[in-house]
């Protein structure tokens, strides 16, 4: 197992890896299957989009387990599979990142709302505990615990990976910007909030991803930067917000737009940069050498 | 307008439920929707004056949402208030002593699980005055169309968070329009845009619950 921060302190900005779920698509997974359990029954596919990332030029790359959580299995049935199906995850990335890359185990959000009241605490934080290990089992360096939106459960979910496997842990935050300018996720919360409260919960490393694109993140990352100026800073853009254009879903950000602001987005403080939806290998590439022949 | 009905107004637009609900902390300990709702019937004020006031307050915490200065939890607690007046409401729907404004169908397309959009949704929409049938998540297109056979009428909402479920909806407003051409449509989701919105061929557009209710506010049947 190596550690993230060890290398992120020799200073050079890490790339991360773009989208998963679009490439699972493109290879035939249906709407409304479970992308997690083709990490059992279509392992090559789910391996050929890890080494794509690789073949890139990722430093890093996370693993197929988004949903991996027990309470979001159950939508499909597999909440008893959540120890196979996520250890299978982080052995696919493992795998095809080799020793030389970092692998972390991609954790989301359940879905549950934690101020209703209806799911109890200590079922979310052990349906957490359950991946987080199984992840660790399956040769993970490190948790990346993404997308989150309440303070109440990322803190939860930290926690519980952390108590659960004592890895370095990444959070990010999915925010969008409200009609008066400011930076918000669904549930309300700013960057800063989120930058104190998940540092409290003992997150290592600090992030957005999701739901913007580049010009956005910039602006998301200096409201981090203004309350944290140490904490390592993971950034997951989209390309763009999407269109639907003829029957299809395009994202506007090409890989060469993404690069060019590559170096406004370290600049405002950013240390591993990756995408999210509607980025590929083609995006990582691009990020990969704009990063490299700085 | 009388006190209580005021009153029972800001409870639903702040979210306070009940007595005993500590939330939110400024009026914590303090009387809310279901004491306020339970006092006014009991005072006589008529059970329309009651739904015109949750209304406003829906109303009123769902263009502070539109406009960034609310958020998820704030509507969800006014829901809840919301909910806790109706449940006093219930036996004047009953009679038909009120009605709805008519009928919204609403769920999320096939392929797609995610309810938190669809589930806010529902409670503005409610809140102004329709009857929701929810049909749920993954919801396939003769699933949709079965509910708009059953509800003459109707208006039919989609959601969608996916982009990966943008086409499916598309395929869900074509069959549809198809087989019901003047039916209303109406979609919103977090991948959407009022341009991919007409490509599709929906009739309207929601980039947020409230939107939506302002939209379907068009075609209210009755008062």
């Amino acid at each position: 197992m190596k550690s993230l921060l060890s290398a992120l302190r020799l200073g050079r900005p890490l790339i991360s890896d773009g989208a998963w779920g679009t490439f699972l698509y493109q290879r035939g997974l249906q709407a409304g299957e479970c992308p997690e359990l083709w990490n059992v029954t279509h392992r090559s596919d789910v391996v050929a989009i890890a080494e794509s990332y690789i073949t890139a030029g990722a430093d890093l790359i996370l693993t197929n387990s988004f949903g991996g959580s027990p309470h979001k299995l159950a939508a499909y049935g597999l909440a008893d599979r959540a120890a196979e199906l996520n250890e299978a995850a982080g052995a696919i990335s493992r795998a095809a990142a080799g020793n030389d890359h970092f692998v972390l185990g991609s954790m989301g959000p359940t879905g549950v709302m934690l101020m209703m009241g209806e799911v109890p605490e200590e079922t979310l934080a052990e349906g957490f505990a359950i991946q987080a290990s199984a992840l660790k089992k399956g040769g993970v360096d490190g948790l990346c615990l993404e997308t989150f939106s309440a303070l109440d459960e990322a803190c939860l979910a930290i926690r519980a990976a952390k108590a659960a496997t004592g890895l370095e842990i990444a959070c990010t935050f999915t925010f969008e910007k409200t009609a008066a300018g400011e930076f918000r996720t669904m549930m309300g919360v700013s960057p800063e909030e989120m930058t104190e409260a998940v540092k409290e919960a003992g997150a290592d490393i600090i992030g957005t991803n999701c739901g913007n694109g580049f010009e956005q993140m910039i602006e998301i990352v200096r409201a981090i930067r203004k309350v944290d100026t140490t904490t390592p800073v993971l950034v997951h853009a989209n390309a763009g917000k999407p269109l639907f254009v003829d029957g299809e879903t395009v994202f506007p950000e090409s890989p060469s737009d993404m690069a060019a602001r590559v170096g406004e987005l370290l600049a405002a403080g950013a240390n591993i940069v990756g995408g999210c939806c509607g980025t590929g290998p083609a995006h990582i590439r691009a990020l990969a050498e704009a990063i490299r022949k700085r | 307008m009388n006190e209580l009905v005021e009153k029972i107004c800001l409870c639903i637009e702040r979210g306070k439920v009940n007595l005993a609900s500590p939330y939110p902390k400024d009026l914590k300990g303090q009387e809310g929707a279901d004491e306020f709702s339970r006092q006014a019937i009991a005072a006589g004020v008529g059970p329309d004056v009651i739904l015109q006031a949750c209304n406003d307050g829906m109303q009123r915490i769902g263009a502070k949402f539109g406009r960034g200065e609310a958020f998820v939890p704030e509507l969800l607690m006014a829901a809840k208030a919301m909910n806790a007046v109706m449940a006093h409401l219930k036996p004047f729907f009953a009679a038909g002593t009120v009605k709805a404004k008519g009928k919204f169908v609403l769920g999320t397309v096939a392929g797609d699980l995610h309810d938190i959009g669809k589930n806010l949704v529902s409670m503005v929409v409610a809140g102004n005055g329709w009857e929701v049938l929810d049909l749920g998540v993954d919801v396939k297109p003769a699933k949709f169309l079965d509910a708009v056979r059953n509800n003459p009428g109707c208006i039919v909402g989609l959601s969608a968070l996916l982009t990966t479920t943008m086409g499916n909806m598309a395929a869900t407003v074509k069959e549809l329009k198809t087989v019901f051409p003047t039916t209303v449509v109406i979609v919103g989701g977090a991948p959407l845009t009022a341009e991919a919105a007409a490509q599709m061929g929906a009739d309207g557009y929601a980039h947020d619950p409230q939107a939506a209710a302002a939209f379907l506010g068009k075609f209210a049947t009755a008062a």
